[in-house]
């Protein structure tokens, strides 16, 4: 834990803060003009309500909390096909905790597994062959959900199991990538981003050379940024500095993680067990090009979608949620119709109010924000 | 108290329990379920006022002939997983779960009744482990098990051991703790480290490969309540930090008395151990569930006297003041992060965690 506080530490935030302040008011930005900046990850989006970094920041300074939350953006066809293997007989269903709550259109893995399907939560897919390697009589699939954080961990496993020759384990690959995201966010006609806190993890296996498009076509400064407060703190200072002197450039706030070129190891193992989809779809953001993987057909036997014919069907969001102006940053999470009275974390409508690293929900716990005429107190409470 | 001999009728009715696990037998009404019940039971609970074996409990106490006193009542169920855990088991937790709920309402605890229901198939020796565990608390408590009733159900319908306890206390004349008195300024107290129970509990089952020293801090508070009411006579209310932890007693709190309530991250007492299995597993540790854990309001010129007379006891050494009810944003909790931002501490949502109580 000593290794965490050091990061948490109140004085060093301050000097941070401080610093902020003085290159957010070189930069012009006003209230009503502010700098737009986006993290793309949902794991920063935690840490900046956890600590309560967002009402320390200058008035000039708004935070858009990006699409990097991956059950967020789950489909609902998607959930719906997760239920149906899980109702197999013979099937235990494995999947990390968050996706459980995800509503999909006949209900949730939760409400699944309240009904008899065997749906179980591990924090690993090891775990998930574990339980294949102890119930031998029984097929464990593992629902692989993420972007490039959890994908190497899936790839690592499916390559075990065909070592071991493992037969009833299957990958059932929803996995996602983050390049397409970006990228879709940025020829959005409504995007008025100044700046993005780039994904820590991802980065950790990718590297850093994936974004550079970002900088050479768009303009826009990333800095790859650690999850402690801190490290946020220090990316905001970076990206500033970075706009102050008219750059705009990748840079690397989290180098004690993230080598520049990426972890080789992971990047094998993805390109040998998993190829790009056409295109994948998005809650929220609709059909993006080329922006998910799914499993060579070499490893056909250890693929779900495959082992039990899933549907794959599209099944289109309600109509009025607006998760995806809240995602591309177009609107703010109060500014949404349903938020709070209809959408809320009991009864989520909308995929961003699921799991705590999604923005609305996020508002909604953290902040207090229950309504909109609410929101004005909890700006106060929290001054 | 009348002691106890081997004259006590419930000792000659059943004999010795031969068998290794239960069955459905023992849950059949006949001589099998009259054995269990008196040889892992009777045997160690006794006490005076269950030796009669009638249907019910006869039972009266000098506190209760105080005019204005009052009876408090309570009940609560108990399904932890596993059995035996770091720091305590089922039967420890299910008598100080039930202590805790009348203490924390200024009643002195007196009486219990635990009812069992056991899963076809369960051990015997875990049974009596589990019984003997229940008089030890029971004993710690200053409480007698005075009637109770088990069931055996079919292997696969419940998880080994599930147990019901209700307790019956004694309120005494002019005493009155209640959430709604909590006033302006007053100051919140709790008794010791945060999480502990359901950090081990996470741990203990095993699926998360962790391996810690973290011990559930299971524990009866009564004689910590007595100890506070004493130094502190006009402590406003009391509350148990469980299931839903810490955040969900000060949420209960602030609603009823229409105050905010400020905490200060920096005072609040965590372990190292813990702090890091939230780190690692994503938890809050303010919604980690506590079995010894409590939460007070006292007015602020008593809070130092309260804090003392804590301290001088086991179970509230590491106490320590977490913050104060504020007159903004009646029904809020809000905590002020170490960097001085703030954020809301909403009740717990839903629950992924394994059961912790």
């Amino acid at each position: 834990m000593k290794y965490a506080d050091e990061f948490r530490d109140p004085v060093l935030a301050k000097a941070l803060f401080a610093r902020i302040e003085e290159l957010a008011a070189k930069t012009g930005a006003t209230k009503k003009k502010p700098l737009n900046f986006m993290e793309v990850c949902g794991g920063h989006t935690h840490s900046i309500f956890r600590y309560g970094l967002e009402n320390l920041l200058p008035d000039c300074i708004d935070l858009i909390h990006g699409p990097g939350c991956p059950v967020c953006v789950l489909p609902m066809g998607i959930v719906d096909d997760c239920v149906e293997i899980a109702q197999n007989p013979n099937v235990i269903f494995t999947t990390y905790g968050d996706a459980m709550r995800v509503p999909g259109s006949k209900g949730s893995l939760l409400a699944a597994k309240s009904e008899g399907a065997d749906v179980r939560m591990v924090y690993s897919p090891l775990d998930a062959l574990e339980l294949a390697r102890r119930n031998p009589d029984e097929e464990v699939v593992f629902f692989g959900l993420g972007f490039e954080t959890t994908m190497p961990s899936s790839a690592f496993t499916i390559l075990e199991a065909e070592a071991e020759g493992i037969e009833n384990f299957s990958l059932f690959c929803n996995h996602i990538t983050i390049i397409p995201t970006i990228k879709a966010i940025l020829d959005s006609p409504d995007m008025r981003i100044d700046g993005f806190i780039g994904p820590g993890h991802v980065s950790m296996v990718i590297g850093q050379a994936p974004y550079e498009f970002i900088a050479e076509r768009y303009n826009r400064p990333l800095v790859v940024a650690g999850f402690e407060p801190l490290d946020i703190l220090q990316t905001i200072v970076m990206l500033l500095e970075q706009i102050i002197d008219g750059r705009a450039e990748i840079e690397n706030q989290y180098s004690r993680v993230v080598p520049d070129g990426g972890n080789d190891n992971a990047l094998g193992a993805l390109a040998k067990v998993f190829e790009l989809r056409e295109f994948f779809e998005w809650r929220g953001l609709g059909s993006l090009d080329h922006s998910g993987v799914r499993m060579r057909p070499e490893y056909a036997s250890f693929d779900a979608e495959i082992k039990y014919k899933t549907q794959n069907l599209k099944i289109a969001d309600p109509k009025s949620c607006q998760c995806g102006e809240v995602l591309k940053g177009v609107i703010k999470p109060w500014e949404c119709k349903l938020f709070g009275d209809v959408c809320n974390p009991e009864n989520p409508v909308g995929a961003l109010m699921v799991s705590s690293e999604g923005s609305c929900s996020a508002y909604y716990q953290y902040a207090g924000v229950r309504s909109k005429a609410l929101r004005v107190e909890a700006k106060i409470a929290a001054s | 108290m009348k002691d106890q001999t081997d004259t006590n009728p419930a000792r000659r009715r059943g004999g010795k329990l031969q068998v290794k696990t239960v069955t459905m037998a023992h849950g059949g009404g006949g001589k099998a379920m009259r054995d269990l019940i008196d040889d892992v039971f009777i045997s160690a609970f006794d006490n005076p006022e269950i030796g009669d074996m009638e249907d019910q409990a006869r039972l009266t106490s000098d506190l209760l002939l105080e005019p204005g006193a009052q009876l408090a009542f309570t009940t609560d169920s108990f399904v932890v997983s596993p059995i035996e855990f770091p720091g305590g088991d089922i039967g420890k937790i299910s008598v100080c779960g039930t202590v805790n709920d009348l203490a924390v309402g200024g009643a002195k605890p007196l009486w219990l009744s635990a009812a069992v229901i056991i899963e076809e198939g369960t051990e015997v020796e875990l049974l009596r482990k589990i019984a003997l565990s229940m008089r030890a608390a029971a004993d710690e408590a200053g409480v007698h098990i005075v009637t109770g009733d088990t069931k055996v159900v079919e292997r696969g319908s419940a998880d080994k051991i599930f147990i019901t306890t209700s307790g019956v206390g004694v309120i005494p004349p002019g005493r009155n703790l209640n959430a709604g008195r909590v006033q302006v300024g007053d100051v919140a107290i709790v008794n010791g480290v945060l999480g502990d129970h359901g950090a081990a509990i996470l741990t203990a089952r095993g699926d998360m490969a962790l391996s810690t020293e973290i011990q559930s801090d299971c524990a009866s508070l009564n004689g910590l309540m007595e100890a506070v009411i004493a130094a502190a006579p006009d402590v406003r209310c009391a509350r148990d930090a469980t299931r839903g932890g810490l955040a969900s007693a000060l949420n209960e709190i602030a609603e009823a008395a229409g105050v905010g309530i400020e905490v200060d991250e920096t005072d609040l007492p965590l372990r190292t151990e813990v702090k890091g299995v939230c780190e690692i597993l994503g938890l809050d540790p303010l919604y980690l569930a506590n079995e010894g854990t409590l939460v007070l309001f006292v007015p602020q010129d008593q809070a130092e006297a309260a804090l003392a007379a804590m301290r001088g006891l086991e179970v509230g050494k590491n106490a320590v003041a977490i913050g104060r009810a504020t007159p903004e944003n009646p029904g809020t909790v809000v905590m002020k992060t170490v960097f001085g931002g703030g954020r809301i501490i909403d009740m717990l949502v839903g629950e992924q965690l394994p059961r912790i109580c």
